[in-house]
């Protein structure tokens, strides 16, 4: 059966929609978690059929090309996986009465609202359109981080609002500081907010409106991605919402906004007086993965620690992505694939084991191995790929990152390098105490969903010891096209 | 563009930099939303002139919008919800009075020296439009970060929302799309905005956010 190529799109993008309105009508969560799964199921199926069917012709509003497909595919998977570990997540939550139906009503509609929102943000051939798509995502999660309604989940969901508020007004500024750039070459309409024709006529557009813009959209869409000054929302939403709702964030949704920068660092790259994006995300990275990896030490809670430990990866890819050049961008997108995957995975382990322990507590969670030797070595495995050490995949694109930029900047890779250590320690020390030794804290009996975990990390390991050729291939395009 | 329709643009694109002043140093809530009000009327009195300048109909929409929803709707609502919550009393502010209408000018004039200098091919009446619209963000993002009740944090929001509509108005021909779901995300954002407040009320039948910092997920 040949599969019509428009219809991978509508698929990628009606299943989650039909889904959610689905959802909404359906009864009794165990059902809801089931059609959650299966919908992701479908929208994963739909996403991977992309990779082998016929691509259709950019149209006003969609568009599929080399460079969205890697985030549409390594999305979908994570969003798939992590379905199928929030049904059990859930299911526990609501045995243990930390969370009443009642809340949760919504809960499963709202996941596919984001998977669509996401999506959206991702296919879209239209600046306006992948606004709409990113404002949409952030809204649904903000709801979704509120979920237990506790004085911190509301503190957190509060914050999260307002910064990623400020956020994406900034980023829409930056929008249309675009179209204005774009109109007197262009004309007016839609036409000017095409993701394609921008970028084939970028040469011609006023440099300095660009610039202008592209500060407001990396600073908007920057403080989606985590990066400072503006992250402060990020490990309060990550450690007070829902765990599946951490591996989202952590996975998909920092991602998507990584992608929203890179689309408008391609279009600056055309214009050849515009001033170089690089430099500015250079330095945003890298402050971001700087002051993330001191804020590694003295975290007390397990999901805090972890969720700074996103912002240190986010820093080290943009960093990457805006040193350029094909080495820098192949190991910044093998460093973003190889992040998605062990942190989500990470988010799962820890959400079993906040579970077990019945606390997100570090000083009272120890000896994992040997109370629950799944979970705990899971956990091992899982920090030390996030670590950067041998021989995961995250070795692999961190040392890639750290080599292309001792040939062109050494002093940069200097302060990545004690960087990385820094966090490495602080991650070793944590984990010592959390995986090792007296078993420490309550223990609550809890089914878990071993297999999303170990997927993923069964992938990064793969990918730390062999990169398939078509992968290089793929990705050593993909660098090509980001410049 | 004749000098007169220039100049009643320009009065009221400078009018909404003003009432983003005014609402600067508002010291009670239900003054604060009347200030808003007074915001969103000059939004939409200012959209509405692009519109018949620019010969756009599109625009009177978004004008009707800002008119409807913003300068009423909203405002009452929020009416209602200080009135529920008996939270009418003063607002709290992180810095005084004087030290914020300071920074507010150092804003202005930023934006002014920023967006004139990078659009001297734009259109004159963009170019002024810009600078204002951006003043009118950064004068929002102010008030947001000066402010410690909940309320006027949303209320700074929603001026800093105007601003961008102002940009977006300004900009000629820009498409009806985003216009619409920008003002349809307003909507929703209201919509989470009044949750919250719902549930902050719930919980700690206050709406003044530093007892929402004392609940930090560090310190248990």
């Amino acid at each position: 059966m040949t599969v019509l190529p428009f219809d991978a799109v509508a698929a990628l993008l009606l299943t989650p929609l039909a889904a959610a309105v689905v959802l909404t009508l359906l009864p009794g969560h165990r059902l809801k978690a089931q059609v959650n799964v299966a919908a992701s199921f479908l929208t994963l199926l739909a996403a991977l059929s992309l990779l082998v069917a016929m691509r259709p012709a950019p149209s006003t509003f969609l568009l599929i090309d080399d460079l969205n497909i890697v985030f549409i595919v390594l999305g979908s998977f994570v969003g798939f996986t992590t379905s199928v570990f929030s049904a059990s997540y859930i299911a526990h939550e609501i045995e243990t009465g930390r969370l009443t139906p009642a809340y949760l009503r919504f809960y499963h509609a709202m996941y596919q609202v984001l998977m669509f929102a996401m999506n959206l943000a991702l296919v879209s051939n239209n600046i306006g359109l992948m606004w709409v798509a990113v404002e949409m995502a952030t809204l649904t999660t903000v709801v979704m981080v509120g979920i237990y309604r506790t004085h911190e989940a509301l503190e957190a969901a509060w914050k999260y609002f307002i910064l990623g508020s400020v956020g994406i007004a900034l980023a829409l500024f930056g929008t249309i500081l675009v179209y204005i750039a774009a109109e007197p070459v262009i004309g007016e309409g839609l036409l000017s907010m095409e993701w394609t024709l921008l970028s084939s006529r970028v040469a011609d557009f006023d440099p300095a409106l660009l610039n202008v813009a592209f500060v407001f959209l990396l600073l908007g869409y920057g403080t989606k991605v985590g990066l400072a000054p503006l992250h402060a929302w990020l490990p309060d939403a990550h450690a007070e919402g829902p765990t599946p709702i951490s591996a989202v964030l952590s996975g998909l949704l920092l991602n998507v906004a990584l992608y929203a920068v890179l689309r408008f660092k391609i279009l600056l790259a055309g214009n050849l007086a515009a001033f170089a994006p690089g430099p500015l995300m250079v330095t945003m990275g890298l402050s971001s993965a700087v002051f993330a990896v001191f804020m590694l030490y003295r975290r007390r809670d397990i999901k805090r620690l972890f969720a700074y430990s996103s912002i240190e990866h986010m820093g080290i890819i943009t960093f990457a992505f805006g040193m350029g050049g094909p080495l820098a961008n192949f190991a910044a997108l093998l460093h973003m694939t190889m992040h998605s995957l062990a942190k989500s995975g990470i988010f799962f382990a820890v959400g079993h084991i906040a579970q077990v322990k019945g606390t997100q507590r570090i000083a009272d969670i120890g000896g994992l191995t040997v109370t629950n030797p799944w979970l705990g070595w899971s956990l091992v495995v899982g920090v030390v790929a996030i670590a950067g050490l041998p021989p995961l995949g995250i070795f692999t694109s961190e040392f890639l990152v750290v080599s292309s930029t001792f040939a062109r900047a050494p002093v940069l890779a200097v302060v990545l390098v004690l960087g990385l250590l820094v966090g490495l320690g602080a991650l070793v020390t944590r984990l010592n105490g959390l995986a090792f030794g007296e078993p420490r804290g309550e223990q609550h009996p809890g089914e878990a969903s071993y297999a999303p975990m170990l997927a993923h990390f069964a992938l990064v390991l793969g990918a730390g010891i062999y990169l398939p050729g078509p992968l290089v291939e793929w990705f050593r395009h993909v660098s090509s096209i980001l410049g | 563009m004749t000098p007169f329709a220039f100049d009643v643009a320009h009065l009221l694109a400078g009018g909404l930099v003003l009432v983003s002043f005014v609402l600067l140093y508002q010291d009670r809530l239900y003054a604060l939303l009347k200030v808003y009000a007074l915001h969103a009327f000059v939004l939409s009195a200012s959209v509405a002139w692009q519109a018949y300048v620019q010969d756009a109909p599109h625009l009177y929409a978004t004008a009707l919008i800002a008119l409807a929803f913003k300068a009423i709707v909203i405002p009452l609502a929020l009416r209602r919800i200080i009135e529920r919550l008996g939270i009418h009393r003063e607002i709290e502010a992180v810095v005084g009075i004087g030290v914020t209408m300071l920074a507010g000018m150092a804003l202005v004039a930023l934006s002014m020296v920023v967006m004139l200098k990078v659009t001297p091919g734009a259109a004159p009446l963009a170019r002024e439009d810009l600078s204002f619209a951006l003043a009118v963000v950064l004068l929002g993002l102010l008030m947001m970060t000066t402010r410690r009740n909940a309320v006027s944090q949303v209320v700074g929001f929603m001026s800093l929302e105007n601003g961008l509509v102002l940009a977006a108005a300004g900009a000629r021909g820009m498409p009806m799309v985003v216009e619409i779901s920008f003002a349809f995300s307003i909507l929703i954002a209201f919509i989470v905005i009044g949750l919250f407040l719902f549930r902050i009320r719930e919980r700690f039948d206050t709406v003044d956010l530093s007892a929402l910092h004392r609940f930090r997920g560090e310190i248990r």
